[in-house]
């Protein structure tokens, strides 16, 4: 039980440093809402390894730790509807069966970018953005190709979870 | 990598490739570029005349629109993340500028609805 919670603790803060780490080259994107997803990597092996609710768990406390420290009200709607659009895209991915840790993760990317998109749609009231999507989606599958990699390679090396 | 997963991966990918094909077709030379802010029309410019001008947004948020050589840009902000002066110059009928930050969108509109607001102005 004591080590469960030091698991939680330890992505929960892996998560959070990520996020931090991305923030820090946002401009290297043109399009709002391209991102890496690096902090997938933790929703990912928290998904394979404790489950779907402790992914969930794990996201929104990574989501709103990271709002209030080095975001704002915005960036946290933001996170917040990619975060849960991803964490149900991939949970289901996931549970379907035919795909593997990396074909989740592309799932999860796609469904990031989508939710922040829906989200600018509302926040800023016009259709237009919807011409951003095909790149949001390429994107996605790359950075979801790339995560989906590294993830299942962490998750290969680490000891069975207690 | 299973199977499943290439598919996933090439569906994506012949959706988006197919969205951004209708894009590259429907789209149009635009003429006017419209500021929003919050939603709501602020600013309209000819994309024909070359003009630099500060878009200001609340809590002192401010961008710089450029429009040269019939595209426009932004090419300053003092929003945080700065995406707005890194995205590329439009000039085709409803290609956008977001700077979500600030909720400030530059849009390009064509024809027609130049000729409805020369009447109505």
């Amino acid at each position: 039980m004591k080590s469960k919670a030091a698991e939680y603790g330890l992505l929960a803060a892996l998560a959070m440093v990520l996020s931090y780490v991305e923030a820090q080259f946002p401009v290297f994107f043109a399009v709002p809402g391209m991102k890496l997803g690096l902090t997938n990597i933790v929703v990912l092996i928290s998904l394979y390894r404790q489950g779907t609710k402790s992914a969930f768990a794990i996201n929104l406390v990574r989501i709103v730790l990271t709002g209030f420290t080095f975001g704002n009200l915005f960036s946290m709607i933001y996170s917040l509807a990619g975060g849960c659009l991803s964490w149900v895209i991939m949970a289901a991915a996931k549970k379907w069966g035919p795909f593997s840790m990396t074909g989740v993760s592309v799932a999860g990317g796609v469904g990031h970018n989508i939710g922040q998109i829906l989200v600018a749609l509302f926040v800023l009231e016009t259709g237009k953005l919807i011409y951003y999507l095909p790149f949001l989606m390429i994107s996605g599958v790359a950075a979801g190709v790339v995560v989906g990699l590294i993830g299942s390679g962490i998750l290969r090396r680490l000891p069975p979870s207690a | 990598m299973k199977k499943a997963d290439f598919i996933l991966i090439g569906v994506i990918f012949a959706a988006a490739l197919a969205a951004l094909g209708w894009i590259r077709i429907s789209r149009s030379q635009g003429n006017q570029v419209v500021v929003y802010i919050d939603g709501t029309e602020t600013a309209r410019y000819s994309l024909e005349e070359d003009l630099v001008t500060e878009i200001e947004s609340e809590k002192g948020g401010k961008n710089t629109l450029t429009i040269a050589n019939g595209e426009a840009s932004v090419t300053e902000a003092n929003c945080p993340d700065g995406l707005c002066v890194h995205q590329s110059s439009i000039s085709y009928d409803g290609q956008t500028i977001v700077c979500l930050p600030h909720r400030v969108v530059v849009e390009i509109q064509g024809e027609e609805e130049m000729d409805v607001d020369g009447i109505a102005r």
